[in-house]
């Protein structure tokens, strides 16, 4: 059994919230700059260039990459043998979230109801997942969550009838929609199986996964190198405004499903697919 | 090549834009996003006046992030367009004639902007940090308690957009695809 005080969380989270925001991961980077070697239209280069040279300016002047700095997404893998001591588990998170939001100058972008709206003024609550691992150590992972892309974002439940072709046509119809809105080139999270919100989940952390690696399963593995390609054929390109690059990356996530079910979530990311961890 | 563009954006001007066209922009905007647009348009249905003076005026769809200490703003990069919808027209019948935002918009704001001589801007999304270096001064005018949504004045230099629709409705997202498509048959 190993302690970990809450209060250590909040000082993580904050300075996460912070670095996530403001430096983009090297694996985006990376494929930003590698499809803009093949991008062959001018405007479409030209976006890709400003794209490139403003993730160089929040990298060298530490200021926030996107004026969205989202929603804070805290997922938390705790070990089973840990014991939190010194307080509310949720409200050192958030803790971590208003100190991180105040002192980086980040947006707040959080109302505290979804109809009647009011800004918290601090961009709580985080939107805190947490799962129970094996081991006496806990993974924090901070996914600032734009919205712009968000919206663009959607769910179906298919009858396994509709098979492989069914997901493939609703990747493509959800890129579609989505069209010039979420700032493309965009990054394209699916989950598929599970239930209604499982599925969902799954689809979200799908965009935290490097856009270098590949579904373990190779059936999968082949299935978004393919979906990737077909979407890049949409000919969407940088902002809408046409070309090769609709997205830069595409990863699947799944998990078992009911008999009677196959459902599918498709959630959007922009090229701003920020996420940062650390193990505490 | 980038033509250099001096607002505000008259009639006159409006007109000389093409959809597609690269331009930087220099002069005063407005920020506004939902919430303030949605208090402007109550405004004027009430007979009010809004913050600013609506004549030629051009739009920033923005909502900055605080700016650092030593800063004119924070990053500042485009909302989603589509949002604001329901008040372009409005917007545009009392005299504001440009919009920067990104994202496609509904028909009735393209034949709005056929009817007022509107010009919608692209600027790129995801580019706060870029984009606020072209922003020189930065005043909060109106709605305060707005938080980032409030309104703000500010003086660019240089402001790097694309017309995405121009006044007689040409659609940059519609003929930038089909050129790239075309170009692959």
């Amino acid at each position: 059994m190993r302690e970990i005080n809450v209060s250590t969380l909040t000082d993580v989270i904050e300075r996460l919230c912070i670095e996530a925001n403001e430096h983009l991961p090297e694996d985006v980077k990376c494929a930003i700059r590698g499809c803009r070697a093949c991008e062959d239209g001018e405007i479409a280069k030209g976006v890709l260039d400003n794209i490139i040279e403003n993730f160089e300016i929040a990298d060298n002047e530490n200021v926030p990459i996107c004026q969205d700095t989202g929603m804070a997404c805290v997922f938390l893998e705790i070990g089973q043998d840990v014991h939190l001591v010194g307080g509310d588990l949720a409200e050192a998170v958030d803790e971590g979230v208003r100190r991180g939001y105040t002192n980086g100058y980040l947006r707040k972008s959080v109302v505290k109801d979804p109809v009647r709206r009011g800004n918290t003024g601090d961009n709580t609550p985080a939107m805190l997942y947490t799962e129970i691992v094996p081991g006496e150590n806990i993974k924090v992972t901070v996914g600032p969550k734009g919205f712009g892309s968000e919206n663009m974002s959607q769910i179906r439940m298919f009858k396994p009838s509709a098979g492989l072709q069914g997901i493939k046509d609703f990747i493509l119809e959800a890129v579609e929609t989505a069209g010039p809105n979420p700032c493309p080139p965009m990054v394209v999270g699916v989950g598929i199986g599970g239930t209604f919100d499982k599925c969902a989940l799954l689809a979200k952390k799908a965009l935290m996964r490097p856009l270098d690696s590949s579904n373990p399963d190779p059936f999968y593995a082949d299935l978004e190198k393919e979906m990737l390609e077909k979407v890049n054929e949409l000919g969407i390109g940088p902002q809408g405004f046409g070309g090769k690059t609709t997205a830069i990356g595409l990863n699947i996530e799944t998990m078992p499903t009911h008999i009677a079910g196959m459902p599918c979530a498709v959630n959007i990311n922009c090229h701003v697919t920020r996420h940062k961890s650390e193990v505490i | 090549m980038a033509r250099k563009i001096t607002l505000p954006l008259t009639e006159e001007l409006a007109k000389t834009l093409h959809a597609g066209d690269q331009l930087l922009l220099t002069g005063t905007i407005y920020t506004s996003r939902d919430a303030g647009h949605k208090r402007m348009c109550e405004a004027l249905a009430k007979g009010e006046k809004i913050p600013f003076d609506p004549t030629d005026a051009t739009i920033y769809y923005v909502g900055p992030t605080p700016a650092k200490p030593g800063h004119v703003i924070g990053s500042a990069g485009p909302t989603t367009s589509g949002r604001m919808d329901a008040y372009a027209p409005t917007m545009m019948s009392v005299g504001a004639r440009g919009m920067i935002g990104k994202g496609a918009r509904l028909p009735e704001v393209v034949e709005a902007m056929k009817k007022y001589s509107g010009v919608y801007f692209g600027a790129i999304g995801g580019a706060g940090a870029l984009l606020a270096k072209s922003i020189k001064k930065a005043e909060l005018i109106a709605y305060e308690d707005l938080g980032a949504e409030a309104l703000r004045k500010l003086y660019v230099e240089d402001m790097p957009v694309v017309v995405i629709i121009d006044s007689e409705g040409n659609n940059l997202y519609e003929e930038g695809r089909k050129a790239y498509l075309d170009s692959k048959k």
